[in-house]
């Protein structure tokens, strides 16, 4: 069947596309000539790191060019017309109703004010399309075709009331609502967990092929857009890398820089035991405002110089766990033992050499680094603060700390806006570094990465903790980022500890069943993963029902 | 430290770039707007600064027997009621209302900044005190609290400041706690609390750069209202006491003489007004400048 929709009418033909970016009054050329082909019913996956120029494309092809970009050359020919000969009229005609957009962060895109159904029907009321009332029936007919629980009053809802995954399959319906020729998928799900993924990328998948919808599906996730595309393209520097079918493109790669973007994937650490524990978290319970429990009878260990995983999807008490053991959040019941000894319940009982042993590592170097603050002063902070370094002496050992985390001493003066979204993780890891650390506490930290970038980081870590000797609290929701790093693995599921246990035991089969069901959901490099998962689930419950 | 330097092998790490260049070079790069402000309040700064060397006769200097003259090369704004030269009273009402509306100005922004920060911090029950308070002052209508504040205690130039600046650091407060609130939840003013950092490191290493842009923008509108409140107030009769020369005063004083068609009178409210426009032009082009918002084209 997929043979047949790559070979229908053209519906999209970008040819030689430029694109320039605005960045202190300079242009620079951010898309470099890029051209793409786009027939009925096909789905095109656009695939590479971020600033690769993926985003700006997939706008380009709606003929919108973000405030500060601005297309300076060539063609794009929607249906035979040329957006960019076209009056701004006219393309707004074409917007909504023939060609759609769904953006990455559903929860940002959905205005918080209005009901769901009034914002799904918006586009094709105003369009006239349809009237209020079929639009109404219509939009609650995508959601029973999405799947969504409860079709006939799920859109009476406010967006909070939803869940992420539901939001972004509410997306897709107003999306749907005018039957589009064409849908722009910029990362619909990044977002989300990898247990919700999987159902939103079904619901998109089917719904695309019902409608027989053209579709662009950018991504950074190849095994993502192996499930969703027909042929893929890697892009790189607003240039083309390469671009084939999905399946050859999966088995014989012929870049170098294609294999790059599943760089993690191919790294795998043998798992070390270790008898001296550093850190133990003894049948803790914590809440929320005293009401909300968030964790329940957790219990972890963590041995020195080890890495042990703790995975879940969100709201699984993950980060609660790392706030409890840091003391910002007190347990209700239990106690975390340092070397040994209970450590104060509190942040503000505990002392200057106790906070300086534990250093934590947040998801988000952005906001993790102080926008007003030098790399020079990041770093030399806790030298200061801990060990009373000063002037020349704090600043050699900051050099030192740049030499270690692999970054050159020419950033010392560079502010944090100034850095990659590597360098900031990494300038992150030398803060925590500087402390001198007996463990550091690593908060998802290279879930915002691109692939290339976190195999870097994650080889960074592994570095230096052969250095130093350091322990890790990894928590993580990506399976295999575990597989790259960790010693033991923790699986936490609603406030509780699942399972845990050395890294083979716990991701070699029997599962309990949620460790099951997270690491089945984990997409894998083969374009029949989501099919054959679908089917493997759906007789499963057949079975149950039997 | 440079006794250390042969010993080792020890590189010298090099020093801070400085920022009088970067400071240049958006200099150039500012519109025309801006750069008449900049001018304006550069000529203002200069007029209060030289005032006693500029002007031609004393500030309380009674120069002539004839209150009210007109213009002349004598007195180029005539004189006033008493027979005080306009022009030198005009400049040293520069030096006055300048001054004192600076001084107002930052002590509103000590006290209402800092308080905001504080509130912003700690959250709680001493957030909810705080703003509960400055909401129980900000019902007050401004000008009739100060001009009540005014006859208890006296209208001192001390007096003047400290009410004025009280009264302001309320809306400077609650600038101030909204802007920070969206600092402290960033996870590098946790840290911050993780590493062990005393409030004042949070305060004014963390937290305050953050907030600098906007509060360097309040400070210039602030800077003008208080300005305005405090001629009013002179305008009024509370403010600064004669025989200090200010414009408020002035306009009052004069007003009759706007009746025989002379416009004596409207200089001193003039140069409030300039005044008013250009801290208010380059505050616009700071904003803009600071919000990275860029022009569509």
């Amino acid at each position: 069947m997929k043979s047949e929709r790559t070979k229908g009418e053209v519906l999209l033909e970008i040819r030689d596309l430029k694109i320039e970016g605005q960045s202190d009054d300079v242009w620079h050329e951010i898309v470099k000539g890029v051209g793409l082909t786009l027939r009925r019913g096909e789905v095109l996956g656009l695939i590479g790191e971020s600033g690769a120029g993926k985003s700006t494309i997939g706008l380009a092809a709606m003929g919108f060019a973000r405030p500060g970009c601005r297309i300076t050359g060539g063609s794009i020919v929607f249906d035979g017309m040329d957006l960019r000969k076209a009056s701004e009229e006219e393309r707004r005609a074409l917007r909504g109703s023939r060609i759609a957009y769904v953006a990455q962060s559903a929860a940002a895109s959905f205005n918080p004010a209005h009901r769901i159904i009034d914002q799904t029907v918006e586009t094709a009321v105003g369009h006239d399309v349809r009237p209020r009332n079929e639009a109404e029936a219509d939009a609650k007919d995508l959601y029973t075709r999405l799947k969504l629980p409860n079709p006939a009053t799920i859109g009476n809802r406010y967006p909070h009331q939803v869940s992420g995954g539901q939001l972004q399959r509410a997306m897709t319906a107003m999306a749907m609502s005018c039957r589009p020729d064409l849908i722009i998928f910029d990362e619909p799900t990044t977002a989300l967990d990898v247990t919700t993924q999987v159902d939103v990328l079904a619901a998109m998948r089917d719904i695309v092929e019902q409608f027989n919808t053209a579709a662009i599906y950018i991504t950074h996730d190849l095994a993502v857009v192996a499930q969703m595309a027909h042929r893929i393209m890697v892009l790189r520097h607003g240039k083309l890398v390469e671009e084939a079918p999905t399946r050859e493109m999966l088995t014989q790669p012929k870049e170098a820089y294609t294999k790059t973007l599943w760089a993690v994937r191919s790294l795998a650490m043998p798992e070390r035991t270790a008898k001296d524990v550093v850190l133990r978290i003894h049948d803790v319970d914590a809440t929320y405002g005293g009401v909300i429990k968030v964790l329940e009878n957790v219990t972890v260990q963590v041995p020195r110089g080890r890495t042990v995983a703790v995975v879940g999807e969100s709201g699984s008490g993950k980060s609660t766990l790392a706030r409890v053991i840091t003391g910002l959040l007190p347990p209700k019941k239990g106690e975390v033992y340092f070397n040994g000894k209970p450590l104060p319940r509190a942040l503000k009982d505990r002392d200057k050499e106790t906070l300086r042993r534990v250093q934590m590592i947040y998801q988000s170097a952005d906001t993790a680094l102080n926008p007003r603050q030098r790399v020079r002063d990041v770093i030399g902070r806790p030298l200061e603060f801990y060990l009373g370094l000063k002037g020349q002496e704090r600043d050699r050992k900051v050099v030192e700390l740049l030499e270690q985390i692999e970054l050159s001493e020419d950033l010392i003066d560079r502010f944090p806006g100034e850095l990659s979204g590597g360098q900031k993780q990494r300038i992150c890891i030398a803060r925590a570094l500087a402390a001198d650390p007996e463990l550091i506490i690593c908060d998802e930290v290279t879930s915002a990465l691109d692939q290339i970038v976190q195999e870097g980081i994650l080889k960074l870590l592994l570095k230096l903790q052969k250095e130093t000797n350091v322990s890790y609290l990894f928590i993580t929701h990506d399976i295999a980022t575990v597989r790259a790093i960790a010693d033991e693995i923790v699986v936490m599921y609603q406030g509780r500890v699942v399972q845990q246990g050395l890294k083979t035991e716990v991701l070699s089969p029997p599962h309990p069943a949620y460790t099951e069901l997270l690491l089945s959901s984990v997409p894998q490099m083969d374009p029949d993963w989501l099919t054959h998962l679908l089917e493997k689930r759906a007789a499963a419950k057949a079975k149950v029902k039997a | 430290m440079e006794q250390t330097a042969p010993s080792a092998p020890q590189r010298v790490v090099k020093a801070r770039r400085t920022v009088a260049q970067n400071i240049w070079r958006t200099l150039k790069k500012a519109p025309y707007s801006a750069w008449f402000g900049m001018i304006v309040i550069a000529l203002y700064i200069f007029v209060a600064l030289f005032a006693p060397w500029i002007a031609p006769y004393g500030e309380a200097e009674i120069v002539s027997q004839v209150p009210f003259d007109v213009w002349s090369w004598t007195h180029w704004l005539g004189t006033d009621q008493l027979g005080r030269d306009m022009f030198t009273r005009l400049l040293y009402g520069a030096r006055n209302t300048l001054g004192i509306a600076l001084a107002t100005t930052l002590l509103a922004f000590a006290i209402g900044g800092g308080l905001g920060i504080i509130a912003s911090i700690f959250r709680g029950w001493i957030d909810q005190l705080l703003s509960r308070a400055v909401d129980t002052l900000m019902a007050i209508p401004q000008l009739i609290f100060a001009l009540i504040l005014l006859s208890i205690f006296g209208s001192s130039v001390q007096n003047l400041i400290i009410i004025i600046a009280v009264l302001d650091s309320t809306r400077v407060f609650r600038l101030a706690r909204s802007v920070a609130m969206n600092v402290v939840v960033m996870d590098y003013v946790e840290a911050a609390k993780l590493r062990g950092e005393k409030l004042g490191w949070i305060l004014f290493k963390e937290v305050l750069p953050n907030i600098m842009p906007t509060m360097i923008a309040e400070f210039g509108l602030r800077f003008c209202f208080v300005f305005l409140t405090i001629s009013a107030l002179s305008f009024l009769g509370l403010g600064i006491q004669p025989p200090t020369a200010d414009w408020g005063s002035m306009v009052r004083e004069n007003a009759t003489l706007i009746t025989y068609n002379d416009i004596t009178p409207l200089i001193p409210a003039g140069a409030i007004a300039l005044l008013t426009v250009a801290v208010n032009f380059v505050v616009d082009w700071f904003l803009h400048k600071t919000s990275g918002l860029r022009d569509e084209k």
